[in-house]
């Protein structure tokens, strides 16, 4: 009786909070090519927070960021190497990555995507993944 | 015995809550199981599948992408408090991020760097018509020369010669041509049209008539 009560609660919970969904800042970015299959919390990049302090071309011209949610491969080793978010985020334009849940903050489980974009709103719900699931 | 009263104490609550959500309902709950007219469906509710206002700019934690559990996540900056001061728009952020730029509200860098490399800003407006009654489309090199570089676009996403480039609204929806950066700079709806759609047809402008209209013969 107790387990059911339990279930009962937290889909209740579950309903309550599935609105929420819609709350979040225009472009925001959910990169989860790897990091569920590492055990991490997917990446979220918050565009209104860099395009205040950035133009885009910085990014997406000089740093080599595609235009395509998760189209970059991101890696740990790449971002400590200095490429994408490691020309940045080295401790002397930004902060460094030891702080992983700064950007590791999405909630577990996240696809991919765009928050807000068109063509997730009419086309496709959420990005396909990278790599096709193992069989 | 204290499962019993766990699980009576869950149903009162649910009750409670169920209560305060639809409280119209509570109002006559009687009437409701005498007779099936005074039943309403939960289908007819306003504006049922339309965002909320109050939703707008959440803050991380309670935005629902970010992982409120994670320390991480309170640390972040809300939205809000960088808007502060702003002008505002009606899509997207709610910012209106070209006029910030051109009031001088925003410095963003044109380089990694160097914060005094100043952007190679084109000032050339392309005209394109359309076909269709909506007004034809501006397109202002100046604001988006001022965020990008030019190899952004040219040559891959728009070949930079006249008439070369065949652009459709189904294809900008489907994330093409300029739907490759209406995700972020700023969502097409309703409210946006007008952004692009800006100049105005001639005042003789007549919308063209279809093949099917012209070669009817009950015409």
């Amino acid at each position: 009786m107790f387990k059911s009560a339990m279930v009962g609660l937290l889909s209740m919970f579950a309903v309550l909070m599935l609105p929420q969904a819609a709350q979040a800042e225009y472009a925001d970015v959910v990169i989860n090519n790897y990091a569920d299959a590492a055990g991490m919390r997917p990446v979220v990049f918050p565009h209104w927070y860099h395009r205040i302090r950035f133009r885009c071309k910085v990014c997406h011209a000089d740093l080599g960021f595609k235009f395509k949610a998760g189209g970059n491969k991101i890696t740990m080793a790449k971002i400590i190497d200095g490429k994408f978010c490691g020309a940045c985020h080295n401790g002397e334009i930004s902060w460094s990555v030891e702080n992983c849940g700064m950007c590791h903050s999405g909630v577990p489980g996240m696809p991919t995507q765009i928050h807000g974009s068109t063509v997730q709103r009419l086309v496709a719900p959420t990005y396909k993944s990278l790599d096709k699931p193992a069989k | 015995m204290k499962t019993k009263y766990f699980f009576l104490s869950v149903l009162a609550m649910t009750t409670l809550l169920v209560v305060g959500f639809n409280a119209q309902a509570a109002q006559a709950p009687l009437k409701e199981v005498k007779s099936a007219k005074g039943k309403v469906s939960g289908a007819n509710i306003f504006n049922r599948l339309l965002k909320k206002d109050e939703q707008r700019n959440a803050a991380p934690a309670e935005d629902g992408i970010h992982d409120s559990a994670n320390d991480g996540t309170h640390v972040l900056q809300p939205p809000l408090i960088a808007y502060d001061g702003l002008p505002t728009s009606e899509f997207g952020n709610y910012v209106d991020w070209v006029k910030s730029l051109d009031d001088g509200l925003l410095k963003p860098r044109y380089d990694l760097i160097d914060p005094t490399v100043e952007p190679l800003v084109m000032d050339l407006d392309i005209v394109r018509e359309v076909k269709a009654s909506m007004p034809d489309v501006v397109f202002p090199h100046k604001p988006h020369t001022q965020w990008l570089h030019c190899s952004n676009c040219h040559p891959k996403i728009f070949i930079p010669q006249r008439k070369a480039n065949v652009i459709s609204m189904s294809a900008i929806l489907l994330g093409q041509k300029c739907g490759v950066c209406r995700k972020v700079s700023f969502p097409i709806t309703t409210k946006s049209c007008t952004k692009c759609h800006s100049k105005p047809k001639p005042a003789d402008w007549k919308p063209p008539k279809s093949e099917a209209s012209l070669t009817n013969p009950w015409r």
